[in-house]
């Protein structure tokens, strides 16, 4: 039994807005079960008594003050985006899910 | 579509629940994890930097003066601060976020359990508030091609992103049960309460109009007895008389549903400020899939509560305290104060006040008449084109006998239409009370001959009469006679 499903794995790929095909699903569900297979034997360490980690480093309260520092020049930034208009960057129309 | 029931039948058949998300964007002078400036009005992208437009290593560091400032609001809303707080990724693909997620808080709000108090018709209201959390902002969109700069039928969109990345706080309330008929002015008052609360921390100008401050109205019926019934989420509200308008509706339609045996739907809804309608939005299910966890770029933080207790030490005082500082000063009773609140006229009192009026004059004016003209303009009081200092400077002309009543309604008339501050407004239109005396005389001479009757009753000792005669010199004089003036005239001429 997979650990991840075609179905799963479809909906994965609707979420991050990529086209997968019927072929790739089968590829991407076959190969993400092996990673997923994988990472389960870290599930077999006993971890009681040990909280989760979510940070590498053992800092608190990092802070900056709010000071205004310089931001980019315009056209560095927008040459960044694949296109532009109107001093903004051009993306395909938005998800027509939206009213 | 069903037709909609009436407000009134609606909540005879069903109890409302109320839930408000309320966002915060707060005035600090940089972005929550970069340096860049936040002025509003900034030509499009000239604030960005590597961390909001999410260049690869880029590393955020969160704003100290935006995290006291969400202390500060969980204090003034009774909450507690937590010792351990992190941030969170929550994902979602959408060009108004560059990184592909907004750095925000999950299952670690910065403040949690809070409570305000307000009152609505006689009767307090306890709203339990469940958190109280920081995140940033998203980009700003403009949608072109289509027929009105919506989505629906635009064939590109334009991003400016400025706005991503700028501080805002989420405040979340508990479901609140059991307002009835009052849900839509208790959901009114608690925005206008929690508007007042941050204004008066200020840590944000919290502007419904330019966007810093945004209401999303959760509204669902239950018949009495039974479960809380599905319910929607009504979206990007923002005005107090919309969000009001906004759970008045939804109670309506949903009712009408409910009536027809059909079921809600668990969705988010849009509010149309034109017609006061909602609409469907994009289905609930797939769009709350937001996979949050963890922000590993971001220190975990954990307040002190030395610094929790110096923030506390530190908040000025509260709406309820100053109303109550205010009542008492103003010398009003508890119901005339209230009604100063449900108009949310305290500021522009106080502010009247400040300029000169006194505080009975001042509430006469702001309840009275203008709330009379606002409310024939569909608007709020505080967006009326007068100025608090404008209707001191009124006051202060009926003080010294300058205007009566009537004529310093039409001054408010020509203030309304833009013609000046009041003095200005009287002049141009020659709205002065008449104080030439050798005029009002001959006026009054004019009126006791004509009444020779009335005249002799007078002079009999029945002053009451007068009322005859001041009546007609006002008539002669158009009204712009002094009453009391008028009535000492004829009285000493018929002593």
């Amino acid at each position: 039994m997979s650990t991840i499903s075609r179905e799963e794995v479809a909906h994965l790929a609707r979420l991050a807005r990529l086209e997968v095909t019927d072929d790739e699903l089968d590829a991407f569900a076959g190969q993400l079960d092996v990673i997923l297979e994988s990472m389960k034997t870290l599930a077999e360490v006993n971890t009681d008594g040990v909280q989760p980690t979510s940070h590498a480093v053992p800092l608190v309260n990092v802070f900056r003050e709010d000071r205004p520092q310089p931001s980019l020049p315009r056209d560095a930034v927008l040459a960044g985006g694949p296109d532009t208009a109107e001093d903004r960057f051009r993306v395909p129309r938005i998800l027509d899910e939206e009213a | 579509m069903t037709k909609l029931n009436t407000f009134e039948q609606a909540v005879e058949t069903y109890e409302p629940v109320l839930g408000l998300e309320t966002h915060i964007e707060l005035d600090t002078n940089t972005k929550m994890f970069c340096g860049c400036a936040t002025a509003f009005g900034a030509e499009p992208n000239t604030q960005v930097c590597p961390v909001c437009l999410a260049l690869p290593g880029a590393l955020p560091v969160a704003n100290r003066a935006a995290v006291e400032a969400t202390i500060k609001i969980g204090l003034a809303l009774n909450c507690r601060i937590a010792e351990w707080t992190r941030f969170a990724r929550k994902n979602y693909f959408y060009p108004d976020m560059p990184k592909n997620f907004q750095t925000s808080q999950y299952e670690e709000p910065l403040c949690e359990d809070g409570h305000v108090e307000v009152l609505v018709e006689g009767k307090t209201y306890r709203i339990e508030i469940e958190r109280v959390h920081l995140e940033e902002d998203t980009g700003k969109t403009l949608h072109v091609g289509g027929a009105t700069g919506r989505i629906h039928g635009a064939t590109e969109s334009l991003v400016d992103y400025n706005r991503a990345g700028i501080p805002l706080v989420e405040i979340v309330t508990r479901p609140v049960p059991g307002t009835g008929a009052l849900a839509p002015e208790v959901a009114r008052a608690y925005t206008a309460e929690l508007r007042d609360i941050v204004r008066s921390l200020g840590v944000s100008d919290v502007r419904m109009e330019q966007g810093s401050l945004r209401c999303d109205v959760n509204l669902s019926l239950n018949r009495p007895g039974e479960p809380w019934g599905t319910r929607t989420e009504t979206k990007n509200v923002n005005s107090l008389r919309s969000v009001e308008r906004a759970v008045r509706y939804e109670v309506r339609r949903q009712s009408a549903l409910l009536d027809a045996g059909e079921r809600i739907l668990q969705e988010t809804r849009h509010f149309h400020e034109a017609t006061g309608e909602t609409s469907p939005g994009r289905s609930k299910e797939e769009a709350t899939d937001y996979r949050y966890f963890p922000e590993p770029d971001l220190a975990v933080m954990e307040p002190s509560r030395e610094w929790v207790e110096e923030l506390r030490a530190g908040l000025p005082e509260l709406p309820r305290k100053r109303r109550e500082r205010l009542q008492a000063a103003w010398s009003l009773g508890d119901k005339e104060m209230q009604s100063v609140v449900n108009a949310d006229a305290v500021g522009l009192i106080e502010a009247t006040v400040e300029a000169g009026a006194g505080a009975a004059g001042a509430v006469k004016w702001w309840l009275g008449e203008l709330s009379r003209r606002a409310n024939e303009a569909g608007e709020e009081l505080t967006g009326l084109a007068i100025s608090p200092e404008q209707v001191a400077q009124l006051q202060g002309m009926v003080d010294d006998g300058r205007l009566n009543d009537k004529l310093a309604r039409q001054v408010i008339d020509g203030v309304l239409a833009g013609e000046g501050d009041p003095a200005d407004v009287a002049a141009k239109r020659g709205l002065e009370v008449v104080s030439d005396t050798g005029a009002l005389e001959a006026a009054v001479d004019e009126a006791i001959s004509a009444n020779p009757a009335v005249a002799d009753k007078i002079r009999g000792g029945t002053h009451a009469a007068a009322g005859v005669l001041i009546g007609a010199v006002m008539k002669a004089t158009k009204g712009q006679a002094d009453a009391g003036t008028v009535r000492q005239i004829i009285l000493d001429k018929l002593k």
